[in-house]
């Protein structure tokens, strides 16, 4: 704690605060292009230069501690000039090719110049010519647009732990790239995307297949069915102004229809056949001993490549359990197909995820063939549907509320909390319960496992057996579960028997693909915006879906039929780091 | 079994100086001499500008320009009889004081008797024996030692910074990345002296409480790491180094990490991140290292040369050398002089001394006798300073207030030829090569200051260029994370200060007299020189030069590619540019 004096007005402020952090305080507002709450100041763009009495140099607001008794000043003539020949410096280096570019009206460095009035640059344009890296299939690199803030460096390596982007080259020179100049998708990227949803400019991003979805639309002889992720629902509308967190399942479903789809499913839905499997998967190995524990949850594609790459030895702990978004894919040319006499080959299937990964997932290994066809076609995320709605002229916000399509969309509270860090833990405990003591629960929330701590390590007790859990998100913090297990095989001590991880921070709230301006208070909203949802449902565990049970009886048989195995689940293999 | 006498060689202009070896080695062999008398290579041997340089210990006498028929006449005279011999003989120049190069060029580096019997690891003992931490601390805050690595931190202060801290682990650095183009006086200090800078480290050591040390020198220098890794196996031997140092308690030890030639790794925290294995990229301070450096541990870094000043302060006491220098600057700076200069080389002496001294006195003035016209120093982002401030005492805040810094101490002449456009291209060309490119500010800047100096160069400057410049050097001056682009446009700046005529007659007139910007050239025919013999117009490829032998030359301009082989071919100097 401390007082110190911001442009003359008095600010208290907490310890390890920083200028900046102090300013907004008192309605400060100090411009930056390259930090962001999620990482550690690096000082990179010099934007944030402010003056302190008594110092004649400038300091950097972003990564200067503020002090008792600083005398700040943020703005003034000085301060602001340099401010604005950094900028222009800054864009004699960047294409200023705006009108086609994807960050258009979504740009912080579009939007700076704009706050700053800069209308033309006094400077000789030093852009370099840098091909587009499209080998991944769901993030595109253009390093001609990097203005190297250092973000998205920061989130691989550090917040995530993955160590594919890094800076090649130095000076003038210097570039974001994988490590020795190779394509990212020979890297260990994971397509996670967080570098894209931190980027400030157009740098890096999502692959955009909203063409390909409109074509489709426009085919008469395809018959589209989408299916949206449950984290969609709470982001998208920020893409209209809404409030993060603001549930718009229903007018999406409208939305979805008048956009020419046939069939409007929702992930949720095949979240709780998931549950179904996992729950019951983890019942066998915990109960019936029939397989390693810990089960580790396997919902995630950027987790599930980041173990297959960097910790193959966890293979056996992982739930066979496909994630929802190919369950669904895999029913929909099968179960949906059958019942409604649809040839599936005629079926395209295309998914709204908030995951620049599930782009990958789409063909990450023969099991996602298991229908006899690609199962799930085309993924789009949330803000490329957000563009996908502004091209067709909806307005969107004003639509009335649909229901979805039965057979594959009514989900329970246990399906939508899939979308936040710890809801797949919860879900599954509260089926895992049922399936143990085929009983049901008094309370079915699991507070323990909630919240953006990223590691919460809790127990919970069936029937006075203790069940050891863990919850990781963000890949960063993986590595330490994973030492315990390590640890634990050694002693032969288990720490955990269920681990559930997502590899983004706060879970698919928080996804690579979903809107621009995260931070943990949107995190907050849009995780409570789906707590909202779970509380509100009158149906609250995934075995009480009368359409999963109709799946079931219909369909399937039981969880971990034969043919449950054959449609949803799928087996990993360990991959090499670098593909080279 | 020692030496009588000792004999120190080098070549001053860097040549082989093996053949000239051998020679001695087998006429002191013919005299029977080889068992009492050893030969010593030196790297540097100060202030000479030509030629072998021989020196004859304990008489002290040096030799310049030495060839191979002197030989014999120096042994006869110098080794066997202790005298000079007439002919060849030069001493020192004057005004100069030695303190950190004090033992360069008089013990054997690879022998730690010979610093042993000058002193050396006295100081040690004595800061071990009497001492505690905070009073080797005060003892350093009243000498006023700064820092000589460019920066002029007070180094007492910087450490009782890192003593303040509460850790298990601290450790001390020594910056041996010298970088500046020209400049090499860490290098002879660690070639030369490399003890004196493990003592004023393991002093160091003991004031803030590390037991580690590492010396980052960077791997252009082969002869020092091996020196330096040779004096520590010594150390260790002798008890210098290691545990429970002179039975104190203290443990200490040193170890060598290699830079890999990024200039940018001479600034504090880049070089922190070179040693811990990473990219070589500043990050912003605070924290400073002093409270969170190497591996997040309290680190003081210092420079090879404020190391070794730092036994000699505790051999003579904080007062007697805080008496040399000037109020804000004590003690001594070494210099590396080099341009225009009839004697380039370090020199040492004490703050205070006037640029006209080191220029004029020590350095014997300026080649062939041209006019000066600036001294440049504090390395490519020093400034330049013109003829008129050429009586200003040398130190860190009359530097400052002339537009130029310190810097770590390279000084270069320029005389009347020299173009201040061209030289700030260099000097800025140096700095945007070694930028990291964090920054945008110097990432981009620097590179478009590049530009600009460069069309201004090639004639196609405009009076508008003249003011971006001095803008963007502003932004890079206040928004650069780190020193290198905070002062990368000094060189600029200063010239731009002093020298505005020359850029506007780059710009306006579209004309370099210096005769450096080659596409400013014009050649033209003197016609009252020339002789008619017509070699220029058979040396010009582009068949710009017309006439006949009969009625003489003219070279059209239209034609003219600036290649200057008609410049060059003329013999009576008929051809101005």
């Amino acid at each position: 704690m401390g007082k110190a004096n911001i442009n003359g007005f008095a600010v208290e402020f907490q310890d390890g605060m920083t200028i900046l952090d102090a300013a907004r305080k008192v309605q400060i507002d100090i411009p930056t292009l390259c930090k962001h709450p999620d990482v550690l100041a690096s000082g990179a763009c010099g934007i944030c230069i402010v003056k302190m009495k008594g110092n004649n140099r400038m300091l950097r607001a972003c990564c200067t501690p503020i002090e008792e008794g600083m005398d700040i000043i943020t703005h003034d003539p000085e301060i602001v000039e340099t401010r604005r020949t950094v900028l222009e410096l800054i864009l004699s280096n960047h294409p200023n090719d705006c009108l086609q570019c994807g960050r258009n009206n979504n740009c912080e460095l579009q939007t700076m110049a704009s706050n700053f009035g800069i209308r033309e640059i006094p400077f000789p344009k030093v852009v370099p010519d840098i091909p587009k890296d499209t080998s991944t299939d769901a993030i595109v690199l253009d390093p001609s647009k990097c203005i190297k803030c250092g973000r998205c460096v920061e989130m691989c390596q550090h917040v995530q732990d993955v160590w594919a982007l890094s800076f090649l080259d130095r000076g003038i020179d210097t570039r974001i790239s994988p490590a020795g100049d190779i394509l990212l998708g020979d890297s260990p990227c994971v397509r996670c995307g967080q570098c894209s949803a931190h980027c400030p400019t157009g740098a890096i991003f999502e692959q955009d297949d909203t063409a390909k979805v409109w074509k489709v639309l426009q085919d008469p002889d395809k018959y589209c069915v989408v299916q949206i992720a449950p984290a969609v629902r709470v982001a998208v509308g920020e893409g209209f102004g809404l409030p993060p967190g603001t549930n718009l399942t229903g007018k999406l479903y409208t939305l979805l229809r008048r956009l020419g789809f046939k069939a409007v499913f929702d992930t949720n839905f095949s979240a709780d056949v998931t549950i179904m499997e996992e729950g019951s998967e983890f019942v066998q190995r915990f109960v019936h001993k029939k397989g390693p524990l810990p089960l580790i949850t396997t919902c995630c594609p950027s987790w599930v490549d980041y173990m297959e790459k960097f910790d193959p030895d966890m293979i056996e702990h992982f739930s066979s359990a496909k994630s929802p978004q190919e369950m669904l894919g895999a029913l929909s040319k099968t179960y949906y197909a059958q019942k409604n006499d649809l040839d599936p080959a005629k079926i395209v299937n295309i998914s709204v995820m908030p995951c620049t990964a599930k782009k990958y997932e789409l063909k990450r290994s023969k099991s996602m063939y298991s229908s006899g066809y690609q199962d799930t076609d085309i993924v789009i995320t949330t803000r490329e549907l957000i563009r996908m709605i502004k091209q067709a002229g909806i307005e969107f916000t004003n639509l009335p509320e649909e229901q979805p399509d039965h057979i594959m969309g009514d989900y329970t509270g246990a399906g939508t909390i899939f979308g936040a860090t710890g809801g797949v833990m919860e879900a599954a405990l509260r089926t895992a319960y049922h399936l143990v003591t085929q009983k049901e629960l008094g309370r079915v929330e699991f507070e323990n496992v909630r919240g953006l701590k990223g590691v919460k390590e809790t127990s919970v007790f069936i029937e006075g057996t203790e069940i050891k859990i863990a919850v990781a998100h963000g890949l960063g913090n993986v590595e330490y579960v994973i030492n315990k297990i390590r640890q634990g095989k050694k002693e032969g001590k288990m720490p955990y028997h269920f681990v559930e991880v997502m590899a983004c921070p706060g879970g698919c709230i928080g996804g690579g693909g979903q809107p621009y301006g995260i931070t943990d208070a949107v995190r907050t909203q849009r995780t409570q915006g789906l707590y909202s949802d779970d509380e509100k449902s009158t149906l609250r565990c995934s075995h009480h879906n009368p359409y999963v049970k109709k799946l079931y009886d219909e369909f399937l048989g039981h969880p971990l039929s034969h043919k449950a195995h054959e449609l949803l689940h799928t087996r990993y293999v360990p991959r090499p780091e670098y593909k080279k | 079994m020692g030496y009588e006498k000792r004999i120190f060689i080098c070549d001053t202009d860097g040549g082989n100086i093996k053949p000239f070896e051998d020679a001695l080695n087998a006429n002191l062999r013919a005299e029977g001499l080889v068992e009492k008398v050893q030969i010593v290579r030196l790297a540097d041997a100060g202030i000479y500008r030509k030629g072998v340089m021989v020196k004859v210990t304990p008489e002290n006498i040096v030799y310049i320009d030495v060839k191979m028929d002197d030989i014999k006449k120096i042994v006869d005279s110098t080794v066997k009889m202790g005298q000079a011999a007439p002919d060849i003989a030069q001493k020192p120049p004057e005004k100069q004081l030695k303190i950190v190069l004090r033992n360069c060029g008089n013990v054997d580096p690879e022998r730690i008797e010979d610093y042993v019997a000058l002193d050396g690891y006295k100081a040690l003992s004595k800061v071990l024996e009497s001492m505690n931490p905070d009073q080797v601390i005060d003892e350093m805050k009243k000498s006023g030692l700064r820092g000589r690595g460019g920066g002029g931190y007070p180094t007492g202060l910087k450490w009782s910074f890192a003593r303040k801290v509460q850790d298990d682990q601290k450790f001390i650095i020594c910056n041996g990345d010298e970088g500046d183009p020209g400049a090499y006086m860490d290098r002879s200090v660690l070639e030369g002296d490399p003890h004196s800078v493990l003592e004023g480290m393991t002093i160091g050591g003991y004031a803030i409480g590390a037991s580690k040390g590492f010396l980052y020198i960077r791997a252009e220098y082969p002869l020092a790491v091996a020196r330096v890794e040779k004096a520590i196996e010594q150390a260790r031997a002798s008890g210098f180094l290691g545990k429970n140092i002179f039975g104190s308690g203290f443990d200490f030890d040193l170890e060598v990490r290699l830079g890999a030639g990024a200039f940018v790794c001479g600034e504090e925290t880049a070089l922190i991140a070179s040693v811990e294995g990473k990219r070589g990229c500043p990050r912003p301070r605070p924290p400073f290292p002093a409270v969170k450096g190497l591996w997040n541990k309290p680190t003081i870094i210092n420079n090879v040369e404020t190391l070794a000043n730092i036994p000699y302060i505790f051999l003579n006491g904080a007062e007697n050398f805080a008496k040399i220098g000037t109020e804000s600057s004590r003690g001594t700076k070494v210099f590396a002089v080099t341009g225009k200069v009839k004697h380039s080389g370090l020199v040492e002496v004490p703050m205070g001394t006037t640029l006209r001294e080191i220029v004029f006195d020590i350095g014997g003035g300026i080649l062939d006798d041209k006019k000066i016209k600036a001294v440049q120093t504090g390395g490519p982002s020093g400034g330049v300073i013109p003829e008129n401030f050429l009586d200003t005492p040398v130190d860190y805040d009359n530097l400052g207030k002339l537009g130029s810094i310190m810097g770590s101490g390279g000084m270069i002449v320029m005389d009347e030829g020299d173009c201040v456009v061209d030289i700030s291209k260099f000097y800025l060309g140096f700095c945007v090569d070694e930028s990291c490119g964090k920054c945008a500010p110097c990432r981009i800047g620097g590179k478009q200051m590049l530009t600009i100096l460069e069309k201004i160069s090639q004639g196609k400057g405009e009076l508008s260029d003249l003011d971006n410049l001095r803008k963007i050097s502003f932004a890079m001056k206040k928004a650069s994370l780190c020193g290198l682009g905070q002062t990368a446009s000094n060189p600029v700046l200063s010239t731009l200060r002093y020298f505005e005529l020359d850029y506007k007659q780059h710009v306006v007139d579209k004309r370099c007299f210096q005769g450096k910007c080659k596409d400013l050239f014009v050649f033209t025919i003197i016609q009252d020189k020339c002789k008619k013999c017509s070699l220029c117009q058979r040396n010009c490829p582009v068949d710009a030069i017309s006439g006949s032998r009969e009625e003489g030359f003219l070279i059209d301009q239209k034609k003219c590619t600036r290649c200057g082989r008609c410049f060059e071919a003329c013999k009576f100097d008929a051809i101005s540019r």
